[in-house]
């Protein structure tokens, strides 16, 4: 068991300030790595620094590997944390940051430095020890943060947004280092971010969070091709929601399109939440047609992104947002053409 | 070493320190001699006994309660018991100790109970007390430490032993040296000569003729106090703002190289004695002043004392306060968004349009601020009313004369102490909400690309054609002040001389060595070491009252920050007169030493410290704290490891401006001085008294002259410190 959360709450300020962690329960099964993703203003910093102490929570009850930490503070936890900005001490070199933990806990000189230089190896900075921290790049002052924090060897290691402040090129390649010395050292990492394609790439769980609760939480298989509600589906994959109705027979009608759903719902109004991809272009339209299980649309919108086309189309849905691989083809604004869903991508929820 | 076991250590510390000082120390105030000559004395003398052997052999058995305290709290760090129990222990333990030892402080005197109603209750008392002294002193400090332990072991202040105690422990100290001084001074005002109170005598101090009366509107005498001060603050602070406004408008947005001379300029005022402009003016319209002599010698006209009175104020004011209002504009005219003016401008609005509809209006909030800030500085203002004041009187000199003149009435001084605090606490409020309603102003730390707008060539021209002769004549009155010292008697015989530095500042070689001859050799140096010792207790305590502020969150937060900024708005005068007042009877007799005056120094400045920390925290990531208190740092280990090496510029900055402070303020010690203490500024106050300007302008000289040197000399060591880090940044590894 690694972290666990009972029914915690958290509100700033007095009894009738609201509260912006509503009761929320969950587990970081341990030397797992579990996401917390969500819009900002979710919710999910504050838990976040509950687990690390930085925050006492206003009820309810946190364990790390099955002690009771909730009224313990930061020092007292064996937590470890890595900063959104880093944080490193700008007066101490790169050795100075790193070893910082073990001098302040009373670790001999000797030791603490023998550790120190492992853990910068680990994460590939040695021969950088006499560095300060604003002669490295931003790539290097993460990996100090992330030197520096598991060096205590922590049972919980806890990332806040690590990679906003860098650019896409190293953000993928940190992403992956992250992610490859979790695996290695059998870490156990919560890690907040608000990019589900971040979230989806390293996680063994995915905790979506709204408005202080969990909308769901699952692997990322679950929460992408599964979406327990519109918001989750929306927030996952950019799906655009539409109003449809389940049939009896256990088919969804669409307009003009009928669905078989993966998953069975009850007969009534329901919502298909439907991403980008899962719209096939088919041929253009005369005017007028009208062909089966087919959805007439008007190109309203064509954007070229190299790899493929961002489409807008205007239906009797309402406005349809499809990602067409086809860069071949010869886009007109003005055209009709006819949309299909030959059946993955697509996601029911009920209403 | 655990975390539990490191603070069970601490905590029996905190006992031991309170259980030594019970039984080792001289436990009343020593009035004649020092503590060492007194530590023999211990076991003998009621003077010099301990707690432990007052109680038991002196007949003073009150003093048992402190160590009853004492005791319970020693149990309850002898051996580790749940948080709650240890929690609930040592708040007894302190409580019982404080309430007993302040309690019985306050109720019994030298003579015995100090109320009427305690001895028909109890009996008269065969022996009272005198003040509390060094025993005494650390029984309370290490009682409230371990109060503010007790709240945090109850699970207040988030857990954290120190915060609680530091809370605890600054609290404790602005209770006693801010709130209780100035609360008992003007309980003074209700209190008649046999010592009965009575609204009665509030109202026949307060409701008079001399204080509100409207003689000047009706053209028939003169005009009470309170409207004099109000109307001088009004012009003052009005002066001040328009003209501090026009100089950073000028300075920041005038494409000149004014910003160097400017920033001296800015400087100015806080290395001055706040005297010596109102004494450059004299030398320049006084009654001898080159002025009135060009004017008799061209056209006969006979020389008088015009200048003396509400515009020798205000225009001694104006010079003193303008680079005040100069500052605040400054930092809000850089505040606003360049990008915000570009905006303006990319919407068709031209420069002047630009001016008035958008940099104008977002300055408003700091023109509000310097206006209100003024208006503060020239009430509380005393130096210059009073050798410039002639016949107009304000507050704080008519408080001063209340005291030292002939009338001599406590009472009187505490009443009118009483409406100046009331007009100062009403601006402080006002500024505070203008503070508060200001936001958008506020510089984020997001780099601005745009370029600052040039100003429109109309107002450029206003700003060059006020401002500019201002400066020139500020210029021309320091040098005056500067040149006084230097002439034989300014007026008569303008010959050159150094005979006022001689006789202020000689130094003989006699049979004993060198001597230190001049007059004013002995004030110098009590300044000097007064001032020295006060700035790092005032530093120290105001950048921990600022982090207390800027990084933790308490309950009582808000009160706690008023009164840490309290002293700002507690015009000096009053806070002089609130100290004489409430420490010159037991239980904190303090009158007539030099701590005393040191703890004025200490308390006067201190919102200056917390105001300085304030701004560093502000630049100080906050992730920076909590990423040391990740990494298992203690409270303590974050302070002295990461927040104080970072907040070194800050620390020496609020040294500095204490240090110079304390040497040049005047109001608040002018009351607290003795022929055993007197300090630089009442002697010069003395000397302008007598008319004998030569020795105090070559006596300002050499204060001004001194600061800088101080002044520059640590700033040059600050600035040292970020080029070694540069350099340091440069070097490939």
């Amino acid at each position: 068991m690694g972290i666990q959360f009972k029914q915690v709450t958290k509100r700033y300020g007095g009894a009738d300030s609201p509260l912006v962690v509503q009761g929320i329960d969950f587990v970081v099964p341990k030397g797992s790595l579990t996401t917390i993703l969500g819009p900002s203003g979710c919710g999910k910093t504050t838990t976040l620094r509950m687990i690390a102490g930085l925050e006492a929570p206003t009820g309810g009850q946190i364990s790390i590997d099955g002690v009771d930490v909730t009224h313990l503070g930061p020092s007292e936890r064996n937590v470890s944390m890595v900063f959104q900005s880093y944080a490193l001490f700008p007066h101490m070199n790169v050795i100075g940051n790193v070893r910082y933990g073990l001098d302040v806990s009373g670790v001999h000189k000797t030791e603490a430095l023998e550790r120190a230089h492992k853990s910068l190896a680990l994460v590939g900075l040695a021969g950088y020890e006499e560095r300060l921290p604003s002669e490295l790049s931003g790539g290097q002052q993460q990996r100090v943060a992330l030197a520096r924090a598991l060096v205590l060897e922590p049972s919980v290691l806890l990332f806040d947004e690590p990679l906003s402040n860098l650019d896409a090129r190293l953000r993928r390649s940190m992403r992956d280092e992250i992610r490859h010395l979790q695996q290695r050292l059998g870490l156990t990492v919560a890690y907040v971010t608000h990019d589900q394609s971040e979230a989806l790439a390293v996680s063994d769980q995915i905790i979506v969070m709204e408005a202080g609760r969990i909308a769901q939480a699952g692997t990322p298989q679950d929460l992408y091709e599964r979406p327990a509600s519109a918001f989750v589906a929306g927030f996952m994959g950019e799906a655009v929601l539409f109003d449809g109705q389940s049939l009896a027979d256990g088919s969804v009608q669409l307009g003009p399109l009928r669905l078989l759903p993966r998953h069975p719902v009850a007969p009534g109004a329901v919502r298909a939440a439907v991403r980008p991809e899962a719209w096939l272009v088919g041929r253009e339209l005369a005017g007028g047609e009208q062909p089966a299980q087919m959805l007439p649309a008007q190109l309203k919108q064509c954007a070229y992104l190299g790899s493929f086309f961002e489409l807008t189309f205007e239906t009797e849905l309402g406005p349809v947002f499809v990602v067409s691989p086809e860069v071949e083809r010869d886009w007109r604004i003005g055209q009709v053409l006819a949309l299909s869903l030959p059946g993955q991508g697509v996601s029911v929820v009920a209403v | 070493m655990n975390p539990a076991l490191r603070l069970q250590r601490a905590l029996q510390g905190w006992v031991l320190l309170g259980l030594l000082s019970f039984a080792l120390l001289p436990w009343y105030f020593l009035q004649q001699m020092s503590l060492m000559d007194a530590l023999p004395g211990i076991w003998a003398g009621a003077e010099t006994a301990s707690g432990w052997v007052q109680s038991s052999g002196h007949g003073r058995p009150w003093l048992w309660s402190g160590l009853a305290g004492l005791l319970v709290c020693g149990l309850a760090v002898l051996v580790p018991w749940t948080a709650r129990t240890q929690g609930w222990l040592l708040l007894l333990g302190s409580l019982i100790g404080l309430l007993g030892l302040l309690g019985s402080g306050f109720a019994i005197g030298a003579t015995g109970w100090v109320f009427e109603s305690l001895t028909t209750l109890w009996g008269v008392l065969p022996t009272g007390q005198y003040g509390m002294g060094w025993g005494a002193a650390l029984v309370l400090f290490s009682l409230v430490v371990l109060l503010g332990a007790a709240l945090a072991r109850l699970g207040a202040f988030r857990g954290d032993v120190f915060v609680a105690s530091a809370v605890v422990l600054c609290s404790a100290l602005l209770a006693l040296f801010v709130v209780y001084p100035v609360l008992r001074s003007l309980v003074a005002a209700w209190v008649d000569d046999t010592g009965a109170y009575a609204w009665m005598h509030l109202l026949e101090r307060v409701a008079t003729e001399r204080v509100w009366g409207f003689g000047c509107v009706q053209g028939a005498g003169r005009c009470g106090v309170a409207w004099n001060t109000l109307w001088l603050a009004f012009i003052t602070a009005t002066g001040t703002t328009v003209m501090g406004t026009l100089l950073a408008l000028w300075a920041e947005r005038g494409n000149t190289r004014l910003a160097k001379p400017l920033n001296i300029l800015a400087m100015l005022p806080i290395i001055t004695p706040p005297f010596v402009v109102g004494l450059g003016l004299i030398l320049l319209f006084g009654r001898a002043g080159l002025f009135n002599q060009a004017l008799e010698w061209a056209f006969g006209v006979e020389p008088g004392r015009w200048f003396y009175g509400v515009f020798g104020i205000w225009l001694a004011q104006m010079f003193a306060f303008t680079p005040i209002a100069f500052m605040i504009m400054r930092g809000v005219v850089q505040g606003v968004s360049p990008s915000m003016e570009e905006a303006a401008q990319t919407l068709r609005a031209s420069r002047m349009q630009t001016f008035w509809t958008v940099t104008l209006p977002l300055l408003k909030p700091g023109l509000a601020n310097a206006f209100l800030v003024g208006f503060i500085e020239s009430m509380a203002d005393f130096g210059n009313p009073i050798i410039v004041g002639g016949q107009y009187a304000v507050l704080s000199t008519e408080i001063f004369f209340a005291i030292v003149g002939a009338a001599l009435d406590p009472g009187m001084a505490a009443a009118l102490a009483l409406v100046l605090t009331g007009f100062a606490l009403a601006v402080f409020f006002v500024q505070r909400q203008v503070l508060a309603g200001s936001s958008f102003t506020t510089v984020s730390g997001k780099g601005d690309a745009g370029v600052a707008m040039a100003l429109p060539p109309a107002v450029l021209r206003v700003c060059r054609s006020i401002a500019g002769p201002w400066l020139l004549f500020t210029v021309v009155v320091y040098l005056f002040a500067f040149a006084g010292g230097f002439v034989q008697t300014w007026g008569r015989d303008f010959t050159f001389t150094l005979g006022h530095f001689k006789t202020a500042f000689d130094v003989q070689l006699g049979e004993f060595g060198w001597v230190f001859a001049g007059t004013a050799w002995k004030s110098l140096f009590t300044t000097l070491s007064l001032s020295a010792m006060a700035a790092p207790i005032c530093a120290g305590l105001g950048l921990l009252m600022a982090w207390l502020l800027a990084r933790t969150e308490f309950r009582g937060k808000a009160a706690f920050e008023f009164s840490a900024l309290l002293t700002f708005a507690i015009p000096g005068t009053v806070l002089g007169v609130s100290y004489i007042l409430a420490f010159n009877v037991s239980p904190v007799e303090l009158t007539g030493t030099g701590l005393v005056i040191v703890l004025c120094f200490v308390f006067r400045n201190l919102p200056v410290g917390v105001r300085a920390g304030t701004a560093a925290f502000k630049q100080l990531d906050r992730s920076l704290d909590e990423a040391s208190q990740m990494l298992r740092a203690s409270t303590l280990t974050t302070l002295r490891r990461v927040v104080l090496p970072l907040l070194k510029p800050a620390l020496v900055a609020a040294l500095v401006y204490s240090f110079v402070r304390s040497m040049t303020t005047v109001s608040a010690v002018i009351f607290l001085v003795t022929a055993q203490y007197e300090l630089a500024t009442t002697y010069i106050i003395g000397r302008v008294g007598n008319g004998d300007y030569g020795v105090a302008l070559a006596y300002c000289t050499v204060l001004m002259l001194l600061m800088s040197v101080i002044t520059w000399g640590i700033q040059k060591l600050v600035g040292q410190r970020q080029l070694g880090r540069r350099t340091a940044a440069s070097t490939p590894a």
